[in-house]
C-alpha cells in the first residue's frame, strides 16, 4: 500500500482546491484511501491556502510538520512558510524562476509556470502546470500522468475547450 | 440506481460506481437526502456553507423531493425547518456555529416542545479560530439546550452520524445537534453513497396546544419529560463510545471526540503506543454515556480527554482529579488541537519523549484582502475621502477586509454596525461632541439583522450614514443568494422597500465604480446626517465572484513613467494589483490579476493611470 503525504500551497485564487481534488480522484481510481484537508473563504481573498493530501492508511486529514513526502508550492514566497512540513527526504516542486528558492536541505525542483502560462494565454493554468512538472520526475507522486490525464478527462468532459487547455499545460509542465 | 455526481467545486467526482471524493458537508448533505429528510434550510457561513448547496445539487441530480431554502438569517430558518418536523417529516438546519447562537432561542423552546419527524441542527465548529468571531463550542450549547450532541470525526462518520441522529431524534421524540468542525467540514474522504430513502410520510401537524403552544405550567412538565429523555439517551447502546483497540491491555485511556479522535488513532499507531494505551471513541459527547462515565473512572488510573473546543466530555467525569484535559489546564484552552498538539500529550501521557517536530517559518503570512476590482474597495476609499473624521462602524462580510484601508474601526457580530452607529451617535451626543459616524454593512447580512436597529434607529433619533454595500450576493461564504434576488417560487424584496419602510428620509443608491460620484453621494449623505437624521446610501455594483455575473472585457490600465512613487495607490486604495517596485520607485500594475475596473484612474493624484486606447 503506497502512503504519500502531500502539501499542495499557494494563494487564493491559483486553482489549489482543483488540483488537490484531482489527485484525490485519481487516488481514488486506483482503489486508494484518501484524505485531503482545504482552506476555505477568507483565502479567496488574496490569502494563503494549504490543502493537505494523504494518500493510503491515514485517519486524521492534517499532514503533520516533518511528515510530508513532498510540498508543491504555485507562490514561490509560501515554499519558507511551508518548508518545514518536509521530511528530511522530502522534496519540493515549486512554481518560480530557477534561482529564486534556496535549495536549503531538500531538493527543489522549479517550473516558471507563470510565464508558461501567460505565453499560452491560460493564467489560471499554473496549478496544471506545477502537477505536471511533478509527474515529470518518475516515482515522485503516487499516480502516473496517464491517470492524472484519466482524471482530468472524466471531470471536464462536459467542457472539451477547457479540458484542451488544461491538458495542454498539464504536458507543459510534464515535458520541463 | 441513477448515475450520481458529486459537483464538489471542479468538476464531477464520480469515479467508479462506488467510492467517490466527498467534502464533508457533501457527506452530511449525502447523509440528509439518504436518511429522507424533506425540509433542509441554512444561513451561510464558513465552515457549513456546503452543506445545503450539496443537498440542492443531488434534489437537481437525482429528482428527490426535498423543499431547501437559504433562509434570511439562521433564527428564520431554524423555525421554518421546526415546523416540518412538527408535521412528522424530517427536517435539518444548517449553520456555523455563531450562527447558532442567532437560532439559540428557538432551539432552547423546541428541545421542551420535541419532535414527530426527527430534527436534526448541524452546527459547524470553527476551532482556531480560522473564519469566525469566537471559537464557542457548540457542544456546550447542546448541553445547555438539553439536546444530545453527536460529534463525527471524518466525512464517512460524519454521514453516518446525520442517520444515527435521526434516528434518536425520533426514537427519543426531541431535536438532536450534529456537531462537524473544520477538519470535517473542509476534508475530502473517499465515501461510498447509498441510495436515497423514501420514507412514505405526509405532512400531517396534530394538533395538541398544551404541547405546541405550552405556557409556563405545563413547561415545566416538558422539562420533566425531558430529563428524563436524556437519562434514557445517556444508556442508548447505537451512540455509546467505542473501544477502537480493545486488544490493548493498560491502566491508562484516551477519550477522544471529533477531529480530535481522528487525530489521535493516527498518532497512536506512528507512536508505536496501539497496544500500550487504551483509545476511547466518543460519537455522543453529550449526553455523555451513564455506564461509560462510570466504567472509565474505575477501570483506569489516568485518562486523557482529548476534545474540541472546550472540555465538555471532561466536565461530565464527576470526578476529575485523574483526568487530564482542557479544564486540567493539560491541553490548551485557546486555538485548533492539532495533531501535532495531539502527538505530544499523547506521547507525554505516555511518559515518553515526544518526537521532535520542526517549526514553521516566522515569515509574516500574506494577509486576505478584497479582490482587485471588488466595489467594497471604490466604497470604502469613498467613505474615507467623505468623513475622513468618522468612526466606521462595520460588519461581517468580504467588506470586513476594510480593514486593510483602514475603513473598518468595529466588527462585533451579524447587524451589529447598525445599532454600534446608533451607540456611538448616542455616546457622544449625551456628552456634547460632533462626530460623524460612516457604518457599512453587506446586502445578506442587512437583511440578516441590519433591519431592526435600523428601525430603532430612525425611532430614536440617531443621526448617522449607513451604506449597504450592495453586490447582489452573500459573497464571502461562496456566493448565496439574498432575499433580494427573489427565489424561483417566491419574490424579490428589495433593500430600498425595506428601507423606506423603516421610516429613513434619505436614500439613494449609486455605483462606487464611479469613484468621483458615489463620493459626492457620500459627502451628501454626510451633511444630511449632520443635520436631518439617519442617511442610507446603497452602493450598487456585482461581485466579480460571482460566476453568474456577465463579465465584459475592459482596457488594461497601466501606469505611466509619470508616477511619483508616492504609493497612496499602494497604501490607501491598496489594490493588490498596484504593485510598488523597490528598485524603480514606481508603482506597476500586476496583469495577471487586475480586472480592469478602472478605479484607480481616478485614485492616482497625479494621474500617471490610464487605459491603452
Amino acid at each position: 500500500m503506497i502512503n504519500q503525504q502531500l502539501i499542495i500551497s499557494g494563494v487564493g485564487g491559483q486553482g489549489i482546491l482543483f488540483i488537490t481534488r484531482l489527485l484525490a480522484e485519481t487516488a481514488i481510481a486506483a482503489g486508494m484511501p484518501v484524505l485531503t484537508s482545504e482552506t476555505h473563504g477568507m483565502a479567496q481573498r488574496g490569502g494563503i491556502v494549504v490543502s493537505h493530501l494523504k494518500v493510503g492508511e491515514f485517519t486524521s486529514p492534517l499532514v503533520r510538520p516533518g511528515q510530508a513526502d513532498g510540498l508543491l508550492t504555485l507562490k514561490a514566497e509560501t515554499v519558507a512558510l511551508h518548508r518545514h512540513f518536509l521530511k528530511p527526504t522530502g522534496w519540493i516542486v515549486a512554481n518560480s524562476v530557477a534561482t529564486a528558492v534556496a535549495e536549503a536541505e531538500h531538493p527543489v525542483a522549479t517550473v516558471d509556470a507563470d510565464t508558461i502560462a501567460l505565453a499560452m494565454d491560460n493564467p489560471q493554468a499554473v496549478n496544471l502546470i506545477v502537477i505536471g512538472r511533478a509527474l515529470s520526475v518518475p516515482g515522485r507522486l503516487f499516480c502516473t500522468p496517464d491517470a492524472v490525464e484519466a482524471t482530468l478527462r472524466r471531470k471536464l468532459a462536459a467542457r472539451p475547450a477547457l479540458l484542451e487547455g488544461s491538458l495542454t499545460a498539464f504536458r507543459a509542465g510534464l515535458g520541463q | 440506481m441513477k448515475v450520481l455526481r458529486v459537483f464538489s467545486g471542479g468538476g464531477g467526482g464520480l469515479v467508479d460506481d462506488k467510492r467517490i471524493l466527498m467534502q464533508g458537508n457533501e457527506a452530511i448533505a449525502r447523509g440528509i437526502v439518504e436518511n429522507g429528510a424533506r425540509v433542509a434550510t441554512s444561513y451561510p457561513g464558513t465552515p457549513a456553507s456546503e452543506i445545503l448547496s450539496a443537498v440542492q445539487q443531488w434534489q437537481k441530480a437525482e429528482g428527490i423531493p426535498i423543499f431547501t431554502e437559504w433562509g434570511v438569517n439562521e433564527k428564520v430558518a431554524l423555525e421554518i425547518a421546526y415546523a416540518a418536523s412538527q408535521s412528522g417529516l424530517r427536517a435539518t438546519v444548517a449553520m456555523k456555529q455563531v450562527g447558532l447562537n442567532v437560532a439559540s432561542d428557538p432551539l432552547m423552546s423546541a428541545a421542551y416542545l420535541g419532535v414527530e419527524g426527527g430534527f436534526l441542527v448541524i452546527s459547524a465548529d470553527d476551532p482556531g479560530p480560522h473564519s469566525s468571531q469566537t471559537e464557542q463550542d457548540s457542544r456546550l450549547l447542546a448541553m445547555l439546550a438539553k439536546i444530545p450532541v453527536l460529534d463525527p470525526d471524518s466525512p464517512e462518520q460524519a454521514r453516518e452520524l446525520v442517520g444515527l441522529g435521526f434516528e434518536l431524534s425520533e426514537a427519543f421524540a426531541l431535536p438532536v445537534m450534529l456537531r462537524p468542525t473544520t477538519r470535517v467540514c473542509h476534508a475530502c474522504q473517499d465515501v461510498t453513497p447509498r441510495p436515497v430513502a423514501e420514507l412514505g410520510r405526509t405532512a400531517a401537524f396534530r394538533k395538541d396546544p398544551s404541547r405546541w403552544a405550552a405556557t409556563p405550567a405545563f413547561r415545566y412538565r416538558l422539562h420533566v419529560q425531558l430529563n428524563d429523555k436524556l437519562a434514557r439517551i445517556a444508556a442508548h447502546e447505537p451512540t455509546a463510545p467505542r473501544r477502537l483497540n480493545p486488544t490493548a491491555v493498560s491502566r491508562r485511556a484516551i477519550v477522544a471526540s471529533g477531529a480530535a479522535a481522528a487525530h489521535a488513532r493516527e498518532v497512536l499507531a506512528a507512536l508505536g503506543l496501539r497496544e500500550n494505551l487504551a483509545l476511547y471513541q466518543v460519537i455522543q459527547p453529550y449526553p455523555l454515556h451513564t455506564a461509560f462515565a462510570n466504567d472509565i473512572l474505575a477501570g483506569f488510573d489516568e485518562i486523557l480527554v482529548l476534545e474540541e473546543t472546550m472540555g465538555v466530555i471532561e466536565l461530565q467525569l464527576r470526578d476529575r482529579h485523574r483526568v487530564r484535559g482542557k479544564l486540567s489546564g493539560a491541553v490548551p484552552e485557546a486555538g485548533e488541537l492539532l495533531p501535532e498538539l495531539v502527538e505530544r500529550l499523547i506521547a507525554d501521557f505516555a511518559g515518553k519523549p515526544a518526537p521532535a517536530a520542526p517549526l514553521p517559518a516566522a515569515a509574516p503570512a500574506r494577509r486576505p484582502t478584497l479582490c482587485p476590482g471588488c466595489p467594497h474597495r471604490a466604497s470604502f476609499y469613498a467613505i474615507k475621502r467623505a468623513a475622513p473624521h468618522g468612526i466606521y462602524p462595520s460588519d461581517i462580510g468580504c467588506y470586513t477586509l476594510g480593514l486593510n484601508l483602514g475603513g473598518v474601526d468595529t466588527v462585533l457580530c451579524m447587524g451589529a454596525a447598525v445599532s454600534q452607529a446608533a451607540g456611538f451617535y448616542q455616546a457622544y451626543r449625551v456628552t456634547g461632541q460632533p462626530v460623524d459616524i460612516v457604518a457599512t454593512i453587506g446586502d445578506s447580512t442587512f437583511f440578516h439583522a441590519g433591519i431592526p436597529p435600523l428601525i430603532d434607529a430612525v425611532v430614536q433619533g440617531a443621526r448617522f450614514v449607513l451604506v449597504i454595500l450592495d453586490n447582489a450576493t452573500t459573497a464571502m461564504t461562496g456566493n448565496q443568494p439574498t432575499p433580494a434576488h427573489g427565489t424561483p417560487a417566491g419574490r424579490a424584496v428589495t433593500i430600498d422597500g425595506v428601507v423606506a419602510g423603516c421610516g429613513v428620509r434619505f436614500c439613494k443608491s449609486g455605483d462606487p465604480i464611479d469613484l468621483p460620484g458615489f463620493t459626492r453621494l457620500v459627502k451628501e449623505a454626510v451633511d444630511f446626517a449632520r443635520g436631518e437624521g439617519v442617511a442610507v446610501v446603497i452602493a450598487r455594483s456585482p461581485c466579480l465572484v460571482d460566476r453568474d455575473r456577465f463579465r465584459e472585457r475592459r482596457p488594461q490600465p497601466s501606469v505611466d513613467a509619470t508616477c511619483t512613487g508616492c504609493r497612496l495607490c499602494t497604501s490607501q486604495f491598496e489594490c493588490p494589483a498596484l504593485v510598488y517596485d523597490e528598485e524603480t520607485k514606481r508603482v506597476s500594475v500586476d496583469v495577471m490579476i487586475c480586472s480592469g475596473c478602472g478605479v484607480c484612474l481616478d485614485v492616482c493624484p497625479v494621474k500617471a493611470i490610464g487605459t491603452k486606447p
